[in-house]
């Protein structure tokens, strides 16, 4: 299959970008996106021109490093996918792709496709955990857990960090990212007692970074390539007003 | 001959000694000591957390975007432990013997010992941080079995037990950030190691965002930068793993071991085309449930649902009917390829076998599979298009761990005093092949309870150094050498690309250094490694300069590092006689096409010196000695 790509090209965070076209032909339609994008930088090593910047590691969905906005959408046209887990099946031949970084107030371009997420990180350091040291934990069948709770638990800490609901959020909101952390520690028992300074900490956190409200679009879940739940949101609100009340604020 | 420095004592008392005699570092003297840890792994990441709580300076460095893109993320089956939770008759020292029979005879049986005896305290340890593990409805840990194993010993959390792992590291890792006890460089990239009189002293790092060249000294080093199986190219590996940081401390003199043990997953999905870039792995634990046939005709076209049961070889049950789909990962790889040059292979390129579901889903219903395996079935699906559910799965092996690497002592210290290699980085607990599930679990084990220790044991006496200046001879010259390369890759300006040498060097190994090795093929290898090298060195193109963001000239630093490590590979493979584990020389095997051990003349560790860029390297031996193991023929029959 042939494709026209439309690449947003930046040299560094401080020069302005511009789209610049390229055009690909046989292209096999089994390979991913990414791989796409590795057959045009061949294409440009080859004719002397400077390869177009893009982050990915894992190529299989699962390490949040890779992120496109693809025609106007973080990864593409499909619900809950990576872009490096987008095929090239799920295009036209012929088709004109525009393919931009992930764009969000708190996000930086650093190069071309390359963001700055480390704002992420930040709200996770100031309570994305359960104070353990190394050494001190009891025994792991001392602190019984439902099955559900285990499976609830889970499926908010299945969050892989990449920023996919920060991208498509219209207020550039990180709630959904930070509230799967503070609902994974507020359903398990482990969590119990760092529960209010956490939310509280996490939220100042995010606020501090410069990301949006939540106005509750629930754009951000249809986009996880994790399916996270907006209920996680839910609960996040809960835990702050619950903390507020009880007065660890 | 090499000393692992072994404790005293019967096995079950060996760490529980060193514990008790080595020598500890006072609150006040760890905040006087700076430690460097390499990587953000399973392993890096508790390593640089741990030493952080304990109260040394820590400083982390790691090439992605964030701590939490490590590859261990993407472990899927799950970890071991001894538990015995499912009182199937576990305990610590099946799990080691297991581990040892796993790695056909070629670990230390100390090391091996101690990894199985501090698995419980892993998964203390991730539960108490968050970590969601399956539960049984009682609120109790849910066990499965795992390849190579006769108890379910397995902990796991769905197949995202490695990411789940890896985030409870990050978790504490973050927090360690945010007091301030740890200081972390993302983005950055170990191009030198700092040697100063025979000791570790620092490394010179570039800011992948800048290109600025930086010198980071310490009292210790941490090297936790993964395995090198990437070295194929076409591999379960990220596509940033590298050996670069493991390659730059061979060359200033630490040891690498078995560096020619790499084990090929069986269960991957098989390569479609050239563009491709990665291998994508399905976890093992499939073959729990999952049944591995080919046709029993060649070359038989007909659809997978259309061949009936007599007319299919379910070759593993055939030929290990002990553990059957379960054979070890090293045994299952090769009988998948034997399949396939038979020309049994199947899908369209015929290189793959299946992976059927058919009777499992008949006997537990698609619903119980589905939670199972339900976000693998997934992931099979939309990279195939294809639903396990309806028909098997096609999966071929492909290159996933290196159980070699730097060769490091019972305390973790390679031969460079103050250097320390943990994870996959290490070469150690899994001898000539590892047994799935052990290594989140070594991983874990290396860096939340071993380094931790043992690091107090040599930074004892080096309370009164100091501050380490940067302002050297010796980091001078390594800047000058890092520099100096990076140089050179742009100045080739030839004609192609990094990736494509890698691409290259990948069909080599494969071909010559892969599942299976005979020693015409290994000298064929070498050969053409020397070549491509050359060619690489001549006809390089890196676009772009040092100081901006340059994806390219990383992975020209990279390659260049896997076409030096390719040849010890071959090296490695073309002198041990013998077959063990992974290390398959076809010379070296029974009637029946089993691995062929030769006890009596290499019953040790190669671990080898690096004597000069392109000369032949020097060979040290480890002696292994068993103790309480007596070394048998590994047979799943």
């Amino acid at each position: 299959m042939n494709v026209t790509l439309k690449v947003w090209r930046q040299k560094n965070s401080k020069s302005k970008g511009h789209f610049e076209t390229y055009k690909l032909n046989d292209l096999n339609p089994d390979m991913s996106f990414l791989e796409m994008l590795d057959v045009l930088n061949e294409q440009l090593i080859h004719e002397d021109k400077i390869p177009v910047e893009f982050d990915s590691d894992c190529r299989e969905g699962i390490c949040g490093q890779c992120g496109l906005t693809i025609n106007g959408r973080p990864n593409g046209h499909h619900h809950h996918t990576t872009t490096c887990q987008m095929h090239m099946r799920h295009f036209e031949d012929g088709d004109t792709i525009l393919v931009e970084p992930l764009r969000a107030s708190a996000f930086t371009v650093i190069k071309d496709l390359k963001v700055d997420r480390s704002a992420m990180d930040r709200i996770m350091q100031a309570g994305g955990f359960v104070s353990v040291h190394t050494g001190s934990a009891p025994d792991a069948n001392s602190l019984p857990i439902g099955k559900m709770d285990a499976e609830d638990a889970f499926d908010s800490a299945a969050c892989i960090g990449c920023g996919t609901c920060i991208a498509t959020c219209k207020n550039s909101s990180a709630a959904l990212f930070t509230s799967a952390k503070i609902t994974q520690l507020a359903t398990l028992p482990q969590g119990e007692i760092e529960r209010e300074k956490r939310v509280v900490a996490m939220v100042d956190a995010m606020d501090a970074e410069g990301f949006g409200s939540c106005t509750n679009t629930e754009a951000c879940e249809m986009e996880c390539p994790q399916e996270i739940s907006v209920t996680n949101i839910a609960r996040m609100n809960f835990e702050y007003n619950r903390a507020l009340l009880l007065g660890k604020k | 001959m090499l000393n692992a420095k072994i404790p005293d004592g019967p096995l079950e008392k060996k760490w529980k000694n060193y514990q008790e005699h080595c020598k500890l570092v006072n609150p006040a003297n760890k905040k006087k000591l700076d430690v460097i840890v390499i990587g953000t792994g399973l392993s890096g990441a508790p390593a640089a957390a741990t030493l952080g709580e304990l109260g040394y300076n820590v400083k982390v460095f790691f090439f992605q975007d964030t701590a939490r893109r490590a590859h261990s993320v993407a472990a899927q089956g799950g970890i071991n432990a001894s538990k015995n939770y499912q009182n199937d008759g576990d305990n610590v020292f099946r799990h080691f013997y297991d581990t040892l029979k796993g790695g056909d005879f070629r670990s230390r049986e100390a090391n091996t010992y101690r990894l199985a005896e501090i698995s419980a305290n892993v998964i203390d340890q991730a539960v108490a941080q968050g970590v969601p593990f399956a539960r049984e409805y009682g609120g109790v840990l849910a066990n499965r079995s795992f390849g190579g194993v006769q108890v379910k010993r397995t902990f796991y959390a769905q197949g995202q037990t490695g990411q789940q792992m890896l985030l409870g590291a990050y978790s504490v890792l973050m927090r360690q950030i945010g007091l301030g006890h740890v200081k972390s460089y993302n983005r950055h990239e170990m191009l030198e190691l700092v040697v100063i009189d025979g000791k570790a002293r620092g490394i010179i790092a570039r800011n992948l965002i800048t290109g600025e060249i930086e010198r980071h000294s310490a009292h210790a080093v941490i090297l936790a930068s993964g395995g090198y199986g990437k070295i194929y190219y076409l591999s379960t590996l990220a596509i940033g793993s590298n050996a670069s940081a493991a390659w730059k401390a061979h060359r200033k003199g630490a040891f690498m071991a078995g560096v020619s043990w790499v084990q090929f997953h069986p269960t991957c999905l098989p390569q479609s085309g050239d563009y491709q870039s990665k291998l994508t792995l399905m976890s093992e634990a499939l073959r729990n449930d999952g049944r591995i046939w080919v046709p029993k005709l060649k070359g038989d076209d007909r659809f997978p649902n259309d061949i009936p049961e007599e007319e299919r070889d379910y070759y593993l049950e055939r030929k290990y009917p002990a553990f059957g789909n379960l054979a070890p990962r090293d045994i299952a790889s090769r009988s998948a390829k034997e399949q396939i040059d038979a020309g049994k292979g199947v899908g369209p390129n015929k290189n793959a076998v299946y992976l059927d579901f058919k009777d499992a889903i008949k006997e537990y219903g698609a619903e119980e599979i589905g939670d199972r395996y339900g976000n693998l079935f997934r992931m099979y699906e939309k990279i195939t298009g294809m639903s396990p559910y309806k028909q098997p799965m096609m999966i071929s092996p492909a290159a996933h761990f290196t159980m070699g690497g730097l060769w490091v002592d019972y305390e973790l210290m390679t031969t460079i005093q103050g250097l320390y290699a943990v994870g996959e980085a290490n070469f150690s607990d899994h001898g000539a092949n590892r047994l799935g599930a052990n290594s989140l679990l070594q991983a874990s084990v290396d860096g939340y309870f071993i380094v931790p220790v043992t690091i107090g044991n040599y930074l004892s006496n080096e309370i009164r150094t100091g501050k380490i200046p940067t302002d050297t001879p010796e980091f001078d010259k390594a800047e000058e050498d890092a520099v100096e390369r990076l140089k050179k890759f742009i100045s080739i300006k030839g004609t192609k690309s990094a990736e494509y040498y890698h691409k290259q060097l990948g069909k080599i190994m494969f071909h010559h250094v892969g599942v299976s090795r005979n020693k015409k093929g290994i000298e064929e290898g070498i050969k053409l490694i020397r070549e491509l090298r050359e060619d690489f060195w001549t006809n390089l193109k890196v676009p772009g300069g040092i100081y901006e963001v340059n994806s390219e000239l990383e992975k020209a630093g990279r390659v260049a590092d896997f076409l030096e490590l390719a040849e010890l590979m071959a090296h490695d493979a073309y002198d041990r006689d013998e077959s063990c584990g992974a290390h398959f020389r076809e010379e070296y095997q029974t009637e029946d096409g089993e691995a062929l051990r030769n006890d009596d003349e290499y019953m040790y560790v190669s671990a080898w010196e690096y004597t000069g860029y392109g000369k032949t390297p020097k060979l040290h031996k480890e002696e292994l000695t068993f103790e309480v193991v007596k070394p048998s023929v590994r047979s799943y029959k």
